[in-house]
């Protein structure tokens, strides 16, 4: 058995941490989609840790949806920033002020 | 809770430590790297950390899911994007159009972690009977038998949910990759005033002929561009239309 789940519980609070601060801070909408994985990749590490905890096997089974969801939500994104920034120099969150009064 | 605080090996120990360190140095790597490519390496370590911790856990299944999905397709995405954009260049952050956002940010993510922390060793949780799911231990075939056996009876509906919901995924990328009729017109009347080869089709004053172009179908409108932007033998990555600002975004070498 590894060690206690309070320690994998830990880690994924500062992995979640460090996503949500990259997503605050950063501006480049690319690296914005690489933390919010980050912060997906936390709730994975929890869940998977409950599931353990708890002899669970349901919080496995969501973290199966949770990457299900995540390869189709980065699929979309990146679609959409494609779509967006083919005419467009750079990828800065701040150029998207189009829709802006 | 039944504390489950059995011992744990040294080898355990050194496992976890060492997981730990790669995810949070990966973690860190992505957030100060100025380079889009360095984070998404930096991604690929913190996700590897983490698929050692699934394995640490007893989640074999997911350990391989988590390298295959996402270090397999995700990353390999973000990385055709990112140099399908040419944005492998330096972000400014100099400027800040929100002068409080970095402090504000960093108090609040410290905030959230401390609460986190505290829920994570200060608290005593009571959780209730265990889900309908069934136990992930102790069963005939591990975790993937367990895994299998959950997601095909108990998770069945979600399951197919997922289905839909990938193909809603594909349907919605092709759509968006897809390029509107008057764009692809205007860039095959650029092409064909830029370099007027001899074309496939009958020969036609060159030139921005809108009327003409909106009068076609759109099934007509497509082949003639496609016949157009094949006679001229144009590439693939070539410049784009007169865009409104800023270079072009495709000038990778």
């Amino acid at each position: 058995m590894s060690v206690p789940g309070q320690y994998y519980l830990a880690l994924g609070a500062v992995l979640f941490g460090i996503g949500a601060l990259g997503l605050l801070v950063r501006r480049n909408v690319l690296v914005m989609f690489m933390c919010i994985e980050l912060m997906l990749n936390a709730a994975n590490l929890t869940f998977v840790s409950f599931a353990r905890m708890l002899n669970d096997v349901g919080g496995q089974a969501l973290v199966f949806f949770v990457l299900v969801v995540a390869a189709a939500e980065v699929v979309v994104g990146l679609g959409i920033v494609v779509a967006i920034f083919r005419r467009r120099s750079g990828t800065t969150a701040d150029d998207l002020h189009v829709m802006k009064g | 809770m039944t504390t489950l605080m059995v011992v744990a090996t040294l080898p355990d120990r050194i496992t976890f430590g060492i997981a730990a360190t790669i995810v949070i140095l990966g973690a860190i790597g992505v957030v100060v790297s100025r380079n889009p490519v360095h984070a998404a390496l930096m991604l690929v370590m913190t996700l590897f950390g983490v698929a050692v911790l699934f394995v640490a856990q007893g989640a074999n299944f997911l350990a391989a899911v988590q390298v295959i999905v996402y270090a397999g397709a995700i990353v390999v995405l973000f990385l055709f994007v990112i140099m399908f954009l040419g944005v492998d260049r330096q972000e400014n952050l100099a400027d800040e159009p929100l002068p409080f956002q970095r402090p504000l940010a960093a108090a609040l993510v410290v905030l959230g972690v401390a609460g986190l922390f505290f829920l994570a060793f200060g608290s005593h949780w009571s959780t209730g009977p265990h889900s309908v799911a069934g136990p992930v231990a102790g069963q005939s075939g591990g975790d993937v038998a367990a895994l299998g056996r959950s997601v095909f009876t108990t998770y069945l509906f979600p399951f197919e949910i997922t289905a839909a919901l990938l193909v809603i995924a594909v349907v919605g990328a092709v759509v968006l990759a897809r390029r509107p009729r008057a764009e692809a017109e205007a860039e095959a009347a650029a092409a064909d005033a830029a370099a007027p080869a001899p074309r496939l089709d009958e020969p036609r004053p060159a030139g921005p002929d809108s009327e003409e172009a909106a009068a076609l179908s759109p099934s007509e409108a497509m082949a003639r561009a496609v016949a157009e932007t094949v006679g001229a033998a144009r590439p693939e990555s070539g410049p784009p239309p007169a865009g409104d600002d800023g270079p072009a975004p495709g000038e990778a070498p």
